[in-house]
């Protein structure tokens, strides 16, 4: 079976006055139809910038200054504009972190959902309507037909993103990237989105590329984990694997730093540091500064080499898998 | 009031309420039903807080937890009850007795960079208060601000800085040397490490337990992270709806939830599992605090929902020692 999305050493700069800042540099992966991918790190690591240029979002300074994005066969850099405009929101949808900013907020729900599904299919406004009716239905909204006349802002934030979802499942995408949708949402809310995008994903068979920063967000919900810092993706495999065995020691810190309880008062393993500058990139490991793995080895840039059949991490010194699960 | 009890909310409430505009008005006094628009934010909310422990706070947006957080810090006063600060009515004191309380309990909030000015230095920002109430002597401000900022995990060097110049973790710190600067009893600590990334906001963690050790501090640590409340806090209340709903010892209450609203929010903490986990959440969403649901507040959601609970409000009641729970199901067979 041919890959879904093939994304081949992205490079995606901005050239600010300062400087370029390499924000995406020499990022690949692969997604399978129907498979759902974790894209996780912290501020300015370049996992929103990454979901950004898939779909040719970046804005000024910033450009995809090199790689593929191989989506289905097309290379979306090569192709450009014209292809990315008739495949956004029809084949590669997009869900944001706030949906105040992404719903227009003077025009009722069923105008946007109409003007839609109305982009990109020849249909009648009430064909349209009706698949915007189904949509809100598939994402457990009750009376529909009402709340396809209300505004955004009378909508709470769960329904909002519910409406996001619902937006982008209507011309069922192939793929689904979505930023950081559940961070500004509370737990209970969250836990709801989560089941519904699960459940959509296993029956539509719609592949999902999700961004955030918490590891245990998606470690109940992702086949396959990508972890970046400072642009780069440090570690990959199935997400099992990672979480029981993180092998980068970056990885182990991040998930060494989330509080578990079994830990309680006691002080919680620290990363040192702080994330770097991406106009002042330390020489050879980026995160050699703040590990304490590093030596006169990672003066050089490491590779991210395969340490097993699907499993691939970008280090000197990582863990073994006997050095068993991270420390508690 | 035990000894050792360091601050005590008794039966506080707080109200927020609209007016009625002239239209409104006018459409009343011809007959039209209308209220002024009432919200309980805090409803009649009762908490001892011992001295030297931490009091995690938490629930969801809207549940009032913030705005009790700012009571107890002085910047909102109650609309019904009293806190007691080291045995003393808070609201009572005047004077330089009032001065004294406020600089004892200071807060740290959650936004850094809203929370200081950004005109000013961190020098001034940290030493302000030092040196209007007299707790750094005059001409040694400068030093005293250096060994807070050490305390804090600053660079003393960083002291003419301002707050741009700083990551979103100093910012932190900075918030938290500000709080520390008038060598306060307590800490109110809002959403204090919400907006910071995993791998800062176990630093900044640390620095609240290492703090609590050396200054004898007592924290009210308020979060949305039932997570990161687990992890540094002695007990834990939980708030819904205005209305606190279960009490416990931290341990006690993860692991042995009473309140079905509890309950529900542990199963859906995100946790490290290895393998698919399916979701199941709570129905339906958190109630409008205009406009809250007769009885338990939270039984529109609860699924051991019964009559009793659409008519009658549960008290919190003991349910075993040192735990509290406000549900009618603990008094069934």
């Amino acid at each position: 079976m041919t890959k879904l999305l093939e994304v081949k050493d992205l490079q995606t700069h901005f050239f600010t006055r300062d400087g370029v800042a390499k924000a995406v540099d020499g990022v690949s992966f692969s997604l399978n139809r129907g498979e759902i991918l974790g894209l996780v790190g912290e501020s300015g690591s370049g996992k929103s910038v990454t979901g950004f240029s898939i779909l040719g979002l970046v804005d000024e300074p910033g450009r995809v200054a090199g790689g593929q994005i191989i989506f289905d066969g097309d290379d979306l850099v090569a192709k450009g504009e014209p292809l990315l405009r008739n495949l956004r929101g029809k084949r590669i949808a997009m869900i944001f972190q706030d949906p105040m900013m992404t719903l227009n907020p003077v025009l009722r729900i069923d105008t946007q959902m109409v003007e839609t599904v109305r982009a990109h299919e020849n249909v009648s406004k009430a064909e349209a309507l009706r698949r915007s009716r189904d949509a809100l239905v598939q994402v457990g909204i009750s009376s529909p037909d009402e709340r396809l006349q209300s505004y955004p802002h009378q909508f709470s934030g769960g329904m909002r993103q519910r409406v996001a979802i619902a937006i982008a499942l209507l011309h069922k995408p192939d793929l689904i990237i979505a930023d950081e949708p559940t961070t500004a949402l509370d737990v209970t809310i969250q836990a709801q989105i989560l089941a519904e995008v699960q459940s959509l994903c296993a029956k539509s068979g719609t592949a999902l590329i999700w961004i955030t920063h918490d590891l245990a967000v998606v470690s109940g919900l992702a086949d396959r984990l990508a972890v970046m810092y400072a642009g780069r993706i440090i570690e990959e495999g199935p997400t099992a694997q990672i979480i029981a065995n993180p092998s980068h020691p970056y990885t182990r810190g991040l998930i060494d730093s989330v509080p578990q309880g079994k830990r309680h008062g006691a002080l919680l393993t620290q990363i040192k540091g702080m994330t770097p500058s991406l106009l002042k990139l330390p020489k050879g490991c980026k995160f050699a500064p703040r590990c304490p793995r590093a030596d006169a080895a990672c003066q050089a840039e490491p590779a991210l080499d395969l340490i097993g059949p699907d499993r691939s991490v970008r280090c000197f010194h990582p863990h073994a898998e006997a050095d068993g699960k991270a420390a508690l | 009031m035990t000894q050792d009890t360091i601050l005590q909310i008794d039966g506080v409430s707080k109200r927020f309420t609209k007016d009625l505009d002239i239209a409104e008005k006018a459409a009343r006094k011809l007959g039209a039903k209308i209220a002024p628009m009432t919200v309980h934010a805090v409803d009649n909310v009762s908490l001892d807080i011992k001295r030297g422990e931490v009091l995690g706070l938490v629930g969801e947006s809207g549940c009032g937890k913030s705005t009790l957080g700012r009571m107890v810090a002085g910047l909102a006063s109650p609309s019904n009850g009293h806190i007691h600060f080291n045995g003393q009515d808070v609201a009572g004191l005047k004077g330089a007795a009032a001065r004294d309380a406020a600089l004892k309990i200071q807060m740290v909030f959650q936004d850094p960079m809203s929370s200081l000015n950004p005109r000013i230095r961190i020098r001034d920002i940290v030493g302000e208060a030092p040196r209007v109430h007299g707790i750094a002597p005059r001409g040694q401000v400068d030093e005293y601000v250096e060994s807070i900022l050490q305390q804090v995990g600053l660079d003393p060097s960083t002291a003419k800085r301002y707050p741009h110049q700083f990551s979103g973790g100093q910012r932190a710190r900075i918030g938290i040397a500000r709080a520390l600067a008038v060598k306060p009893d307590f800490l109110v600590c809002d959403e204090s490490v919400a907006a910071l990334d995993v791998s800062i906001q176990a630093q900044v963690l640390n620095l609240f337990v290492k703090l609590r050790q050396d200054n004898d501090l007592t924290y009210l640590f308020v979060s949305h992270d039932l997570g990161v409340v687990e992890h540094i806090s002695d007990r834990i209340a939980v708030m819904y709806l205005g209305r606190l709903v279960e009490l416990g010892t931290a341990e006690d209450l993860i692991a042995r939830p009473n309140h079905p609203y509890t309950q529900a929010l542990i199963s859906e903490i995100p946790t490290f599992e290895t393998g698919k986990r399916s979701y199941h959440a709570i129905k339906g969403e958190i109630p409008s605090p205009l406009n809250p649901p007769k009885g338990c507040h939270f039984h529109p959601r609860c699924p051991h929902a019964h009559d009793r609970c659409r008519i009658e409000v549960p008290a919190l009641k003991q349910v075993a020692a040192g735990r509290m729970s406000a549900c009618h199901l603990n008094d069934g067979a």
